[in-house]
């Protein structure tokens, strides 16, 4: 039977499975969103920027573990993609996003709303392509979803010129998938993994690192065993963080920059570091000539380009951790480690993860606000933006039991997360979904109030406002001798060009965030001190008909502590704050 | 650096040539020859292609090429008997006779053809080794002040019985 294009495309994302998708049409996307209206069965999500539907589809994919969908117009429709893309592909999300073009007639002629999207995102997503002929259509598509969600999962980009998409043609949905260049690894070799347990069995000193590969495999439980019947420590990166429960005695904490001082420590003098689905990224490895200097590496990874890219790797496994993990549970052994994690514990008590006295008092502690928010949203979803918020919820939050934890890790997108958190609460209507961010990167996609007053989402969001971008603002404090560049959010035109020294005679903050959430019909609570935060939690639980602003104000001379200077050792973390004499 | 040789099997098809040189600038590698034709299959095109780098760089280089969806097959060359030829053509203008017959000896000695012939200029059509057309050129420069080249960049496949290149 001939259908349009447009029919088809309706018709493949209903056999993909496909029931909530984020869209934000224009002139070259209209056919499709004119289609989509009459689809009861597919629910299309209109945001408020481009930008929001990108990362509320990435929110939503990480959260559900399902493929996340995006629709947008030509030009600068998908040009504004082009960050949550970015932002999907380095953290590994399965999401295809669509994208209208002009007709064929017109692409390369400067036509309006015309954009290479396929060149300009080639290099920072898994796979992308133009359907040129309306008899690709429904295969190209099928092959997006399988791409995007198989092997190392990643955003694929279709772009969709209007006029092919007005065509007819005869399709088939059912044909097999076959892609020549693509055929994601699924065995795993059995002679690695005994390797492996052997060096395992014979390590005086082991340590399992944990990274957001096992998350993407659901490897956590799995992880948990291994770790138990070896009796082996582990580790995480920031995007494992919540595979291994965060109580669990077998378990130190994050490494990395700003990871715990015993992890850090754990990984200089293990010999024998055992990482599974992790890259080694700069943030973990720090100085890399310095880096588990004493230890044999083994590397567990999906895919092979990973593996000895950032650091010489003694035992490779290219495999899915999930897979990788079972075949290691039929062959492990218990390992006599206790010494050494006699040792680990002593690194966790000299240094425990909690926050010095902070330098005033009466005001609200990171720490505190953080345990406050693990202590509450159990099995739920805790998504957070990136700066010092984002480190502060990845040491103080708990994560047990079934609390998923969402950041972007990779690229470190500031504004990803209260758009993330939308798209986590659309997926998890049944879930207590909490968005945690800076006052500079909620400031980024605010606009997404909108879209979460439109559909009564209750979301907690979490704004902790120091009135500055406090994490480049700590890097200036501890290494640029307090030149506080661009980095106060509180400047107007009437202070000192260049003031290092905010203190009384500060003008007030903009915007009034309370009033900016009354503005969206929101409900929005200032809290400065710990019986405030509490009332503020019950209110926002309370409040179902949409979202709860909550901005705690803290002292921007908080610091996020440990901290390994970039390119720095473990030698040279940072564990105490200073303390200024002047 | 070593010279290393990959040949890459490509679905051949607009951007995927984007690609490839994209990911190269991407990730800060270099190559030094690239070459692009279209094989027995219509839909798919051979690349070949010369990089330069230390060990690690080039297993990362094939991982990634690898990777890529667009990429059917990577092959490396590194220990691999071939057939491997570069087509040039080299002009010499504002030449003697004297030096036009120079040139002649030349073209004779190096197994290249004389293709075309002016009253003060010579064209040679080089088709041998990237190696010898270095060699015939650094030779021309010597003598020749007006000298220009125009390179194809190396083509090669797997030899069948013959066991060097």
């Amino acid at each position: 039977m001939k259908m349009k294009g447009t029919e088809a495309f309706v018709q493949v994302l209903k056999n993909e499975g496909v029931d909530l998708m984020f869209g934000y049409p224009g002139g070259y996307a209209v056919d499709i969103f004119n289609e989509l209206y009459d689809q009861d069965d597919i629910e299309v999500v209109l945001p408020r920027h481009e930008q929001g539907a990108v990362h509320a589809a990435d929110g939503y994919a990480r959260s559900t573990g399902r493929v996340g969908v995006c629709l947008v117009t030509s030009g600068p429709g998908a040009t504004n993609l082009v960050t949550g893309i970015a932002t999907a592909n380095y953290d590994s999300v399965p999401m295809v996003c669509f994208t209208g073009q002009v007709p064929r007639s017109l692409i390369g002629n400067d036509a309006f709303q015309e954009a290479d999207i396929v060149g300009v995102v080639r290099n920072i997503c898994k796979f992308t392509i133009m359907v040129r002929q309306r008899k690709d259509l429904v295969r190209i598509m099928r092959e997006a979803f399988y791409i995007a969600r198989s092997g190392k999962p990643g955003p694929v980009v279709v772009d969709l010129p209007s006029d092919m998409m007005k065509e007819e043609f005869d399709d088939q949905f059912g044909l097999p998938i076959s892609i020549r260049g693509y055929k994601p690894n699924t065995k795993v070799h059995v002679g690695q993994i005994k390797r492996s347990m052997e060096m395992l069995k014979e390590a005086k000193r082991p340590l399992f690192l944990v990274g957001g590969g096992v998350r993407l495999a659901e490897a956590g439980r799995v992880m948990t065993d291994l770790m138990e019947v070896s009796g082996v420590p582990a580790v995480t990166t920031l995007m494992g963080r919540g595979t291994i429960p965060t109580d669990h005695p077998l378990y130190f904490g994050n490494a990395g920059m700003h990871g715990y001082y015993a992890a850090n420590v754990a990984i200089k003098e293990c010999d024998l570091l055992f990482s599974i689905g992790t890259r080694f990224s700069d943030r973990i490895t720090g100085k890399i000539e310095e880096f588990a200097k004493n230890a044999k590496i083994i590397h567990v990874d999906i895919e092979s380009s990973s593996i000895s890219r950032n650091i010489h790797v003694d035992v490779p496994i290219v495999a899915d951790a999930y897979a990788a993990i079972t075949e290691m549970l039929k062959r492990v052994e218990h390992c006599e480690v206790e010494d050494w994690i006699d040792r680990i514990r002593g690194w966790q008590a000299e240094h425990p993860m909690v926050q010095q006295q902070p330098p005033h008092t009466d005001k609200l502690s990171p720490e505190t606000i953080m345990r406050e928010i693990g202590r509450r949203y159990t099995d739920g979803i805790v998504v957070t933006d990136v700066g010092q918020h984002q480190m502060w919820s990845a040491q103080y939050i708990d994560l047990n039991g079934n609390t998923q934890f969402i950041t972007s890790g990779g690229l470190g997108t500031m504004g990803f997360g209260f758009p993330a958190a939308i798209g986590a609460k659309m997926g998890n209507p049944d879930k207590r979904v909490v968005s945690i961010s800076g006052d500079g990167g909620f400031q980024m996609n605010l606009q997404e109030l909108a879209t979460a007053m439109a559909y009564e989402l209750p979301v907690t969001v979490c704004i902790l406002n120091n009135g500055f971008l406090g994490m480049v603002r700590q890097m200036q404090e501890l290494f640029y001798d307090k030149r506080y560049a661009s980095t106060c959010l509180g400047w107007k035109k009437s202070c000192e060009r260049n003031c290092s020294d905010p203190g009384k005679k500060c003008p007030p903050y903009t915007p009034d965030f309370v009033k900016l959430a009354e503005s969206y019909g929101a409900v929005g609570i200032r809290v400065f001190d710990q019986e405030q935060m509490e009332a503020a939690f019950d209110r926002a639980a309370e409040n179902q008909n949409g979202p709860t602003i909550i901005e705690f104000i803290l002292d921007p001379d908080e610091l996020v502590l440990p901290m390994i200077k970039n390119g720095a050792t473990v030698d040279q973390m940072i564990v105490t704050a200073p303390v200024y004499t002047d | 650096m070593k010279k290393r040789w990959l040949a890459l099997y490509v679905e051949n098809r607009p951007g995927v040539l984007a690609r490839i040189a994209g990911l190269f600038s991407g990730k800060s590698y270099n190559f030094s020859s690239l070459t692009v034709g279209e094989t027995e299959d219509p839909t798919v095109s051979r690349m070949t292609l010369c990089v330069a780098g230390d060990d690690p760089t080039f297993e990362q280089i094939k991982k990634q090429l690898n990777h890529c969806v667009e990429v059917i097959k990577v092959t490396d060359f590194t220990n691999t008997a071939l057939h491997m030829k570069e087509i040039m053509y080299l002009k010499v203008k504002g030449c003697s006779l004297k030096e036009k017959n120079d040139l002649f000896n030349i073209a004779q000695v190096f197994g290249v053809k004389v293709v075309d012939y002016g009253k003060n200029s010579l064209l040679m059509e080089c088709f041998q080794t990237e190696e010898r057309n270095n060699s015939l050129i650094a030779l021309v420069r010597e003598s020749y002040k007006q000298v220009s080249i125009v390179r194809g960049g190396s083509v090669a496949v797997e030899s069948i019985s013959v066991q060097d290149r």
